[in-house]
């Protein structure tokens, strides 16, 4: 079984790698490169704090992008070029590919995000002259956004398996933004009266809290992220991702293939 | 132990957007494909074998009916390893090299790591593929090169059964030759090849047994010269003077006359009141040639026919 999960996974990973996915770290480079000779001319207070700001928005905005348009079309796109005909009639289950391209697309959004981070720290070492030991919270805020990446990669890959890939573009794309304003959603849930009240709440636990693993702001603002976040962060990540795979997985098992 | 047995099996899809019809793509199929033959599944493009042979590989559930394929079901990850699938106008991961291909489908089929290159190399060899092209990503690749690598995909695990839907679609005359050449092969070393094909004459050059389809019915099944036996064929006949060609022509029987020589076709059971018209006329016979009947004459006959099957 590892076997067969690792092969799909790796393929999918390759086939990002091959398709130029990775191009978009070029623009990461001269992002990081440009900010920071610009950032040189302000004050030292705030140089440090927008670099943080810009740096990790753009390491989660890319990583969002790829996770929505390669998700999208993991599964819709083998079925439409029949390319998914000779893998499925190999000893490999359905959820086995399933599972498989969802690992194959974190690994590449974690080499990805790996890579802009190293980037990021070296634009950060310029500026700054040295790191600092406060600086390793940046690493817990870079780490929440791979949990992002993890849930919308989930979301994408189980709206594909029953929708077009645009429907599904759009859809994830909604649920991401929704997600990331869903403590203000609650807010708003909690002062709602009546049927209002009720459909709100139900959203908020429905949507993925995508603000809960935001600590960009806190990170930029040298604040610590405590221990126990981090454990109730990956746990919630993993549940919610964990089970938009299986639900895609159950779609996928019982689908006629064109 | 069948290879591959039906019974009943069939499929209907429901059609349109609003208000849904059935349409039936394929009507109770039994069919029963014996180890070690190869069969050729024949019919006119939409008569229901790439839906067959979708529902025969999983890809798609059944509406009725049921299906073993060496004995077993086809959701069993052993049975699926036992068999090797080439899908009609192949499209395959097209950023990968041939090796790189055939690496990704033999650890998916289980193939132990050790033994994959030493396999791959050779199936690539055995294909026809050309050494030069193993490392060249298949987006470059001509039609009749993937084709060649579909192939070689559908084997390189060494399976029993395999199942090949229109494998010389797209290939030209010398690729077709070489295809026909390996399920040869294949079948010399006990392997059950179970194709679908239009072409005609690769089925009448390959196949033990074929089984004509139409319109998702099946129309006939047979050891292919017991069924071009079954159709009536027709005698060339050939004479010298044209004194016999009104009584002939009397008879039903057309003409042609070139100069002296006079041609006709004549059905099998009336060549011998043709002879008797042209010796009462004093004709000099030249040749009564039976034409052969072929392949295409059974499956022409059998689209247009009653559905009548013979195991």
């Amino acid at each position: 079984m590892s076997n067969r999960l690792g092969a799909i996974a790796f393929n999918t990973f390759r086939e990002a790698v091959r398709d130029r996915v990775l191009y978009n770290l070029i623009i990461f480079a001269l992002l990081m490169i440009g900010s920071s000779l610009l950032l040189g001319q302000i004050t030292i207070a705030v140089q440090k704090q927008l670099l943080i700001n810009l740096g990790l928005t753009a390491i989660s905005i890319f990583g969002v992008l790829i996770a929505i348009f390669i998700g999208i079309g993991l599964v819709s796109k083998e079925i439409d070029k029949r390319t998914l005909y000779t893998v499925l009639t190999r000893p490999v289950q359905r959820w086995e590919f399933i599972v498989g391209k969802f690992f194959g697309l974190v690994g590449t959004l974690v080499v990805n995000a790996g890579l802009m981070t190293v980037g990021f720290f070296v634009a950060l070492l310029y500026l700054m002259h040295g790191l600092v030991r406060s600086d390793l919270s940046i690493l817990a805020a870079v780490y929440f956004i791979l949990l992002q990446f993890l849930i919308v990669t989930s979301i994408a890959l189980l709206l594909s398996s029953f929708s077009t890939p645009i429907e599904s573009a759009v859809l994830t794309f909604a649920i991401f933004v929704v997600g990331s304003f869903s403590e203000d959603l609650r807010s708003f849930a909690e002062a709602a009266k009546g049927a209002a009240h009720y459909i709100t709440m139900a959203i908020s636990y429905l949507i993925p809290n995508f603000s809960a693993l935001n600590y960009i702001a806190s990170v930029a603002h040298g604040e610590a992220i405590p221990g126990n976040i981090v454990l109730l962060n990956t746990a919630y990540a993993i549940l919610y991702a964990g089970s938009a795979v299986c639900a895609a997985s159950l779609i996928f098992q019982n689908r006629n293939m064109k | 132990m069948a290879a591959i047995e039906t019974v009943a099996l069939r499929k209907t899809y429901q059609v349109g957007f609003w208000r849904k019809k059935p349409k039936v793509a394929l009507r109770p199929l039994n069919l029963s494909v014996r180890e070690g033959e190869v069969f050729g599944y024949l019919g006119p493009n939409g008569a229901g074998k790439t839906t067959t042979l979708r529902l025969l590989m999983g890809l798609a559930a059944p509406t009725g009916g049921s299906f073993k394929i060496l004995g077993g079901e086809i959701n069993d990850p052993a049975i699926r390893s036992r068999i090797g699938f080439l899908p009609e106008q192949p499209y395959f991961y097209d950023y990968l090299t041939p090796l790189e291909l055939l690496n990704y489908y033999a650890a998916l089929s289980a193939v132990p790591a050790k033994d994959r290159t030493r396999r791959i190399e050779a199936t690539l060899k055995r294909v026809g593929l050309q050494e030069d092209a193993w490392g060249t990503q298949l987006r470059k690749f001509s039609k009749g090169m993937l084709q060649r690598v579909g192939l070689a995909q559908a084997i390189v695990h060494e399976p029993k059964v395999v199942v090949l839907d229109e494998p010389m679609s797209g290939l030209d005359p010398m690729g077709r030759r070489e295809v026909r050449d390996l399920i040869e092969e294949l079948n010399h070393e006990g392997k059950t090849i179970f194709f679908s094909t239009h072409i005609l004459s690769d089925a009448e050059a390959l196949c033990d047994r074929v089984a004509v389809l139409n319109r998702g019915e099946l129309r006939g099944v047979g050891v292919v010269a017991d069924l071009v036996g079954s159709v009536k064929g027709n005698v060339e006949i050939m004479w010298h003077g044209t004194a016999a060609n009104t009584d002939m022509e009397a008879k039903g029987f057309s003409c042609h006359a070139v100069g002296e020589t006079v041609r006709a076709i004549v059905p099998e059971m009336e060549v011998d009141k043709a002879i008797d018209i042209l010796r009462n006329h004093g004709a000099r016979l030249m040749a009564v040639t039976p034409m052969r009947t072929t392949l295409e004459d059974y499956f022409l006959a059998k689209l247009g026919a009653p559905a009548e099957v013979t195991q």
